[in-house]
């Protein structure tokens, strides 16, 4: 499997990276030998057999619903690199 | 008295019948982290205020009867840095969370605090636990303490160096692909990775979360089943924990292992592996057999598929878990941007290392519209028969038996331009995860290099107990020297 630069640029931004002309061509070789070296799946015959998400049996798990205390101001907004202490600060998403 | 060679056993015994005080032990390992840290590098921050934990400890031993004192009462031990500890720093050896406080505790933290256990700092690791070297790492190499110029393993490289080392008592770290299992291989100390669901992952930074498992890295195995009853059980907090009770590992150490079969998988010693580890492995299972194991071969058929697997499922999920590193809630945030979106682009761009953009964008491209069947959903047919082989195996054997490394420590550099070399390295200990099975990693000898080999204990699910009492057995057979110089 070979990627080109366009794919790989599209790649990027869905995973919202900016990359470098330079990084775009060193992850076109390397994401192909990766997608190439995966390809080995391929040998094996997989129709009928169920796909493994998880190993123990998914079950509900449910709780009492009872009132708790939430996480607090002061700790969920002590990491945010732009916060007033009660919000985050983005940059202006609404246009004019 | 030099504690730092103890045991975290025979420390708690010393602790519990008064003999010595918390801040001994503690004033010995932050001198130790003192001398070795230039050479290794296996912590990221030492916490700063152990010293005056241990003293406040002192004054509350004075005051408790001997059957009061909790079982890690003052013992100092360090943890990975992707796990969080309230107050300290938790960056995941990443430039995206270098400045990252931790605004709670991990429940495995919680539970050691419990118990009394002082963190004394937070161990290097591959950056968000991506890798097999401790070479993705934003705060530089660690270092093997048997060889210098070699990987200590990763990702959990830093906890087993330091527990090689002795500048840690015993240590805390996760395993995705191996991530424990891989580096005590070849730092010479023993790791778990548990049965998945066997300990909680809240406050465990998410890397692949149907993958990871925290488990313990110790010097020994009883040190390890001593831990790993401390760190287990249900948790509300992660709803992937395991509804089952808690055995006591330590008590079952002592079991009968006599007429234990184990297998021995063919596929496990391939082309590539080298002679050496190959040639211990095999020694040790002599050792096995005279200590009354049954021995027989098994095959693992899918086995030459794991690797694949990991590198569609651990990325795709990485993918997912790392979108919430976008500049809004952590710590980084690019200076120069235009608008939201390009916001997002630029604080990843910057904030991660080439590994972590790899996996991302592979996770991107394998969950993305037209190709989700393709790769994602094959990849998770292909766990499905990795899960069957090893059930198979089950009904014919106790446990398995397989190297944990097809090396001991390589050079530093030797494989960081090759990211599919690099994966290989995790070749015998990838599986396990696809199948959410514990394995056990040990020493068992040294190449003519003196590096050290492991050997791994691949058990039931939940069927710990076995690797321990086994293991238990095999390092008084063996009564290795693990102590590198330093």
């Amino acid at each position: 499997m070979r990627l080109t630069k366009e794919e790989v640029k599209h790649i990027a931004l869905l995973s919202r990276l900016s990359l470098k002309e330079e990084e775009i061509e060193m992850f076109q070789e390397q994401l192909s030998d990766i997608l190439t070296f995966v390809e080995k799946l391929n040998e094996l015959d997989t129709e009928g057999i169920d796909p493994k998400f998880q190993i123990i049996p998914p079950e509900n798990v449910l709780r009492e619903d009872v009132p708790g205390v939430s996480f607090p101001y002061e700790k969920t907004f002590m990491n945010a690199p732009e916060t007033d202490g009660k919000h985050f600060i983005v940059p202006k998403v609404v246009k004019k | 008295m030099e504690l730092i060679n103890k045991s975290l056993k025979e420390l708690s015994e010393l602790i519990a019948r008064k003999e010595i005080k918390p801040s001994e032990i503690t004033e010995e390992i932050l001198k130790r982290i003192e001398e070795t840290e230039e050479k290794l590098n296996a912590y990221i921050t030492v916490n700063e205020k152990a010293e005056e934990e241990a003293k406040k400890k002192d004054e509350e031993l004075t005051k408790l009867s001997e059957d009061e004192i909790p079982v890690l009462f003052g013992i100092p031990m360090s943890i990975k840095d992707n796990i969080n500890v309230v107050g300290q720093k938790m960056t995941c050896a990443s430039k995206m969370l270098k400045d990252f406080i931790a605004p709670y505790d991990a429940t495995v933290i919680k539970k050691l605090r419990e118990k009394g256990a002082i963190f004394i700092g937070k161990n290097n690791l591959d950056e968000f636990a991506m890798g097999s070297s401790t070479e993705t790492s934003y705060f530089g190499v660690t270092h093997n303490p048997w060889d210098l110029e070699r990987v200590p393993g990763g990702s959990s490289g830093g906890s087993a160096a330091a527990v090689a080392a002795r500048s840690a008592i015993a240590s805390l770290g996760s395993d995705t692909g191996g991530s424990i299992r891989q580096p005590c291989s070849l730092c010479g100390v023993v790791g778990i990775k548990p049965t998945y669901g066997r300990v909680s992952r809240y406050g465990l930074t998410a890397f692949a979360s149907s993958l990871d498992q925290i488990g313990p890295i110790t010097k020994n195995v009883e040190d390890n089943a001593f831990l790993l009853s401390l760190i287990s059980g249900l948790d509300a907090k992660d709803a992937t924990s395991a509804k089952l009770p808690v055995p006591d590992y330590t008590k079952t150490l002592d079991n009968n292992i006599k007429g234990l079969k184990a297998g021995l998988p063919k596929e496990y010693f391939i082309e590539g592996i080298e002679p050496e580890v190959k040639e211990k492995i095999m020694e040790t299972v002599k050792h096995l057999e005279s200590l009354g194991v049954e021995i027989e071969e098994i095959s693992l058929p899918h086995t030459s598929y794991a690797v694949e697997t990991y590198y569609i499922i651990a990325p795709a999920e990485a993918s997912s878990n790392l979108g919430r590193f976008d500049g809004v809630r952590y710590t980084y945030r690019a200076e120069n941007y235009t608008d939201l979106v390009d916001m997002y682009c630029k604080t990843r761009a910057e904030g991660f290392g080439n590994e972590v953009k790899r996996r991302i964008m592979i996770g991107t491209y394998t969950l993305s519209a037209g190709y989700y069947d393709a790769y994602y959903l094959k990849a998770q047919k292909v766990r499905t028969l990795i899960y069957q082989d090893f059930q198979k195996a089950f009904e014919k054997v106790d446990f398995i038996v397989t190297p944990v490394s097809p090396t001991t420590a390589f050079k530093i550099g030797e494989k960081t331009d090759d990211p599919i070399k690099m994966y290989l390295s995790d070749i015998f200990t990838i599986a396990l995860n696809l199948a959410g099975l514990p394995g056990l990693s040990m020493p068992c000898g040294f190449d003519s290099k003196g590096l050290p080999v492991g050997i791994q204990l691949i058990g039931k699910a939940f069927d710990e107990e076995t690797l321990y009492a086994v293991g238990y057995k095999l390092e008084k057979a063996l009564n290795l020297n693990n102590l590198p110089q330093l």
